[in-house]
This record gives C-alpha cells, sequence and structure tokens, in this order.
C-alpha cells in the first residue's frame, strides 16, 4: 500500500482514548485529549411542526468510529445528514476539523458520504463514478487514477472498473459506493445505513470489512444504523438516540451493561431484556426485588443509596442473564414454557412467570433445551449483578 | 429457461407465430393499402382482394414524381422548400419545448415555491381544450407580431401548446430520480446547478429524448393550425401538401398515398435512430434494485 493509506498517528493514540475511559460513562468520550474531528452543538431541528432534534450535542474525536442508533423517527439521520450539509439547523453549531461549517453547502465541508441506496451515478461507470468528485474539485488527472487504483485495489474494484451500476450486484455496488468516498481523503466519512439493502450474509462481511477499511485509513467515521448488532460490533463511541434526543452515549459494551434508562436497555440486545413491575423489599439487611413472579436479590452496592424499602421500580433482566436452576443454585422464579427457539448453539424459552404477567424470554443451553418442552415448568436463576432497576414513574436506571 | 424452452413445445411456438403474424398484419393492413396506392399507375382505388400489386405493369413512380416535382424545376424546388418548413418547424418546436419544459419540470421536481402547485393546475387546463379551440386568437396574434406565414410563428405555436404537456412527462420524469444522486453529486463537490446538469439530467435523458420525439411528432403531424396560420405556398408544411391533393371534386388518391409515405419516412427514421434511448431504463441501477 502506498503512504496515503497508512494508518495515521492519530489512530494510534486512539486506544488511549478509549482505554482510559472505561472506569466511567461519561469520562468515555475523551473531550479534552484530542482534537475532535467533527463536533455538533446545541444542534435543534425541525420539519414544519415536528421537532426532529431537540437539543443534540455530538462530538466525535480524530479516529474515532462513532454510530448514531436509535429507532426510526429519533433523528439519527437528519443529524448526519446536518453534518453533511444535506439539511440546515434551527440552532447550534457544526465543527468539522474546527472548522465551523454550519451555513457552508455540502461540497465546501470536506465530508464523502456513503448513502443507504449507495446513490451511484447511473450513466457513469464505475471509473468515473470514482472520479467524479475528483474531476469536479479540478484534482490532476494524474492523482484521480492514483487514487483510484488504490480504492480499487483496497476493496476489489478491477475487474469492474468499466461497468454501468446496473451491471453490478448489490455487493459490488455498496463497494463503488464506499470507494467513492475513499478517494475524497475526507474530514469525516459519513454512512447512511449502509448495509440495509444487502442480505443477511453479505451484510456481515461487509460489516467486518467497513471496520478494517476504517482501522486502514485511520479515518473518522460518523455511521447511522439502527441494527443494534451493526451498531454494538462497529462503534468506539455509540450514541443513542431516542425522541431527538441523546439518550445515552459511550463505549458499547458499556452502554449495554449499564444502561441508564429503560429505552436503552431494551433497545440494545437480542432478544430484548425481560421487563417486570416490582417492588424493593429489605429483609434481615439484604433487598430483594420483588414482582412479575421473580423475587431475586439485588447486588446492593451497586445502586448505593436508591434501595429504598417498598420503592416501586421495574426489574430488569436479560434473557442470556437468566438460566436454568440447577442443583442447589438459588431460584428466582418458575417459567412455564410456552415457545422454545432452538438455535443450535443456544436455544431461548418463551413463557410466563405469572398467569396475569407479560411474556419472558430466558436463554437455555443447547443441552438443556432438548429437555423442555412446551408446557413444562422449568426453575429459572439470575446472578444478582445481572439485575437492572429502573425508577417505575421515571423509567431511569437506579444508580 | 431450458426447462421453459423443452416444455414449450412445436405447438407452444407455432401459436405463438400465428397470433404474431395476424398481428402483423393488422397492423400492416392499412400500410400495404396506402404504398400501392402510392406505387400504383391509375391512382385507382378500385376494390382489390389483397392491396398488393398486380403485376410488373403495375408498380410505378410517377406519383412519387409528381409529389416532389422531379422534372419541374420550379416544383421541385416548392417541394424541397416545404420539406425543409417541416423539418425546420418540427425541430425547433422539439428544441424549443424542451429547452423551456426540461428547467421548468426540475424546479416543480425538485423544490417549493410560491404558485407551485396552480401553475401545475394552470397548466393541465391549458392542455384540456383542442388546439383548433384557440385557432382564431392565435391568427389574430400572428397577425399582429407580422409573424403569419412564417416559420418562426409556427414553432411559437407549436411550442407553446407542446410545454405543458412536455413539462408534465419531464416532471414525472425527474420525480423518478432518486434525489440520493444529486446529494451525493453535492456531498463529492457539485453545486446545485452541477448536480442538475451532472447527474439528473443525464439520468432524465431517455425521458428528454420521448418528450423531444413527441413534440417532433405533434408538430410534424399538425395540420389544422398549420392550414390557419400559412397561407402562401411556399410557407406550407408536409400535412398542408398532402392535403391539397384532395380537391373538392377529384382526389388524386397516388399523389396523396404517395406524399403520405414521403412524409412517413423521417418519423420511421427517427424512431430507429432513437430506439435505444426510447427502451433503455438508465436510472436502473444507480440505486438500490
Amino acid at each position: 500500500m502506498t503512504e496515503a493509506i497508512q494508518p495515521t498517528p492519530s489512530r494510534v493514540a486512539k486506544s488511549e482514548g478509549t482505554g482510559a475511559s472505561a472506569d466511567s460513562s461519561e469520562a468515555s468520550l475523551p473531550s479534552t485529549s484530542r482534537a475532535m474531528r467533527c463536533a455538533a452543538r446545541g444542534i435543534k431541528k425541525a420539519f414544519g411542526t415536528t421537532p426532529i432534534l431537540r437539543g443534540v450535542d455530538l462530538e466525535i474525536p480524530e479516529g474515532t468510529f462513532a454510530v448514531l442508533v436509535g429507532p426510526s423517527g429519533c433523528g439519527k439521520s437528519t443529524l448526519l445528514r446536518l453534518v453533511a450539509g444535506l439539511e440546515q439547523a434551527d440552532e447550534g453549531t457544526i465543527t468539522l476539523a474546527d472548522r465551523d461549517v454550519t451555513d457552508l453547502p455540502p461540497r465546501d465541508r470536506d465530508v464523502a458520504m456513503v448513502f443507504q441506496s449507495y446513490a451511484l451515478y447511473p450513466h457513469l461507470t464505475v471509473r468515473d463514478n470514482l472520479a467524479f468528485g475528483l474531476k469536479l474539485r479540478g484534482t490532476p488527472a494524474s492523482e484521480i487514477a492514483k487514487r483510484i487504483e488504490e480504492a480499487s485495489a483496497m476493496l476489489g474494484l478491477a475487474k469492474l472498473m468499466d461497468r454501468l451500476p446496473k451491471q453490478l450486484s448489490g455487493g459490488q455496488r455498496q463497494r463503488v459506493a464506499m470507494g467513492r468516498a475513499i478517494v475524497r481523503r475526507p474530514t469525516i466519512f459519513l454512512f447512511d445505513e449502509p448495509l440495509s439493502n444487502l442480505d443477511a450474509a453479505l451484510r456481515a462481511e461487509v460489516r467486518v470489512e467497513i471496520r478494517r477499511l476504517h482501522d486502514r485509513l485511520g479515518a473518522t467515521t460518523l455511521y447511522v444504523t439502527h441494527d443494534q448488532v451493526e451498531a454494538m460490533t462497529l462503534a468506539d463511541s455509540l450514541w443513542v438516540l431516542n425522541g431527538g434526543l441523546v439518550e445515552q452515549k459511550g463505549p458499547p459494551l458499556e452502554i449495554y451493561e449499564r444502561p441508564r434508562t429503560k429505552f436503552v436497555a431494551t433497545f440494545l440486545g437480542s432478544p430484548q431484556m425481560n421487563l417486570l413491575s416490582g417492588r424493593l423489599v429489605k429483609e434481615a439487611g439484604a433487598v430483594f426485588a420483588e414482582g412479575g413472579g421473580v423475587r431475586t436479590r439485588v447486588d446492593d452496592d451497586r445502586f448505593k443509596s436508591e434501595l429504598d424499602d417498598d420503592r416501586e421500580v421495574t426489574i430488569g433482566i436479560r434473557p442470556h442473564d437468566m438460566f436454568l436452576a440447577k442443583g442447589d443454585a438459588p431460584k428466582i422464579a418458575e417459567l412455564k414454557v410456552e415457545i422454545v427457539e432452538a438455535l443450535g448453539s443456544e436455544a431461548f424459552a418463551h413463557g410466563w412467570l405469572t398467569s396475569s404477567g407479560p411474556t419472558v424470554v430466558a436463554r437455555l443451553d443447547a443441552a438443556d433445551a432438548r429437555s423442555v418442552k412446551p408446557g413444562s415448568v422449568i426453575p429459572l436463576g439470575v446472578a444478582p449483578s445481572a439485575v437492572h432497576l429502573f425508577d417505575a414513574a421515571t423509567d431511569r436506571a437506579l444508580a | 429457461m431450458s426447462a421453459r424452452a423443452k416444455k414449450g413445445s412445436l405447438l407452444e411456438s407455432v401459436l405463438v407465430h400465428v397470433v404474431l403474424l395476424v398481428a402483423v398484419v393488422y397492423a400492416l393492413y392499412p400500410v400495404l393499402w396506402v404504398v400501392t396506392l402510392a406505387l400504383s399507375p391509375t391512382g385507382g382505388t378500385e376494390s382489390r382482394v389483397l392491396p398488393i400489386p398486380r403485376g410488373a405493369d403495375d408498380v410505378t413512380l410517377d406519383n412519387f414524381r409528381l409529389v416532389t416535382g422531379a422534372g419541374d424545376p420550379e416544383r421541385g424546388w416548392l417541394f424541397a422548400r416545404q420539406v425543409v418548413n417541416s423539418l425546420v418547424v418540427s425541430f425547433a418546436t422539439a428544441a424549443t419545448a424542451v429547452a423551456i419544459a426540461t428547467p421548468a419540470a426540475y424546479a416543480l421536481a425538485r423544490f417549493d415555491f410560491v404558485g407551485k402547485r396552480s401553475g401545475l393546475r394552470g397548466m393541465l387546463l391549458t392542455q384540456m381544450f383542442p388546439g383548433v379551440a384557440s385557432a382564431v386568437p392565435l391568427y389574430l396574434i400572428l397577425d399582429a407580431l407580422h409573424l403569419l406565414d412564417t416559420r418562426t410563428g409556427l414553432v411559437l405555436v407549436y411550442a407553446a401548446t407542446a410545454v405543458p404537456f412536455a413539462v408534465f412527462q419531464l416532471r414525472g420524469a425527474f420525480l423518478a430520480i432518486p434525489v440520493d444522486l444529486e446529494e451525493a453529486a453535492m456531498v463529492d463537490g457539485a453545486t446545485r446547478t452541477q448536480a442538475f446538469l451532472k447527474v439528473a439530467l443525464p439520468a432524465a435523458r431517455p425521458a428528454i429524448a420521448v418528450t423531444a420525439l413527441f413534440a417532433f411528432m405533434s408538430a410534424w403531424n399538425e395540420f389544422i393550425l398549420a392550414a390557419t396560420l400559412l397561407g402562401r405556398e411556399s410557407a406550407f408544411t408536409l400535412p398542408v401538401v398532402l392535403q391539397s391533393y384532395v380537391g373538392e371534386y377529384s382526389t388524386q388518391w397516388g399523389a396523396f398515398a404517395a406524399g403520405a409515405v414521403l412524409v412517413s419516412v423521417p418519423v420511421m427514421v427517427l424512431f430507429y435512430v432513437a430506439q435505444r434511448q426510447l427502451l433503455s431504463g438508465l436510472t436502473a441501477g444507480g440505486v438500490k434494485g
């Protein structure tokens, strides 16, 4: 590879940043130690009378792979389009590489974007698609040829150069779209749900490819998706959006393990976290969460002072944290099994803890799953540290 | 495909060809009549079982010579001038209509502005009246502008009637082009205008070709307005020339048919040249699909 695509020093610096951040969720996105490639402050945007973004701050340090995730309508795509300059914010500022670009048109922002639809120019060959942006910017022909050569080698496009987009498969089009971004060497790469139009197998493959390219180029990336697997696997820095606000930000595993709201808890993780209405009960110095057919001790060290007796809470337990209680393992509930989904390596039992309660999902080992039949009742256990508690009124996690 | 081919027996193939043959005969029968008439020495409309010449004696090019004025320089020049009239008027109409309608249609497809909806409705309204309804006012307007009996006058009239339809057709074409393409171009470094010229316009090329062809053909075939607005023989377009062979007391069917054949040739050539543009879905593959 030529020097142009060597990792930049900033990429090396990155690992220090995330490493240092592991101890506290707020500090996990260092805002002072490194130059911000992209920063948005106080962004508000409404379409007509419908507010889409209601005051969002975003910070992406150099070399970071940032992912915006959230349900449809949460404003993540709008935020990306604001960074690209395809929409104008009603309020707030956007800086790219310390340059205020809030009022600049897209072409003056030095960003490259990969669209969900790929948006390849249908009348141009792959080569001309790649060259389009460079030609517009008056890049010398020799430099264009060199950059196309590099991108083509990276993405395996050499044989496709003279084809039109309509002669390419979905995966090939996706690669060309990435190539078109790479040749530009932009301040920041923007991805708008780039894998949505690929089939499952290809999606997994390209996902890895995107992360590999990011690392190799030492790029700074802002990536929008509604797919939590993409969000978890790709992100250095994950931003969960809901209703036009950032609900939680941080390294993906930290958010998964310590969701700060009920929304984040249920949005990340598949199958979804089980939620049961209940209350806290203090007995003999220990605190228990009770409700919806569950009674489990909660790890009181973690929750500090918020474990008031009789407090109404929502109990959250991920399916993967529930297990078939065997031997003398403490049983927290009994599951009346309705359906068993066997996935080979593991299985999920769907059923009820009480006759009136919500459906609950528990993970089973593949071996145990064989003996569990619909209609049977199985004892469930859970590690106290895996129990999440949310305030019943505010939906915020107890801390 | 191969399984289908095996299954698709001889019978199926024969049936398909019979149906196609009937369709071809149905479509070409009147054309055959005209061609036979054009080649007939008598120009007669006498009944024939099949509209084909009866023998070598039954074929002559006299009708074509009459129409084109072969052997008579004065008539020949006149006919040449009339052909040029038709070509110039039709090409100019197509070019003017497309040049006006393309940016208008793009604006109506991509931007919001005051009067957009009422403008669209207004244009639709103009399509409700047949051209002949405006023949008299148009005559008066052209007279006031001293454009009667001129190609310019006719082009103005034709373009005015062709633009609304062309706008509708092209607006549909632009709406069908994903906005993503132009946004990608703008992120890539294009201005709004460059995004239109370098991306939207090429993507709309097949639609523009169809629109231009329609405008060309409607101008090429138009008779009533041309007959109303043109008085001098040297200003005539071909449909008006053709009509002159249909007299009050006698009709020169042979010459009329020969003229009809000659008039059809340019349109056939245009279709042949443009067929690739007309058929290709050029936007296919630009975005997902």
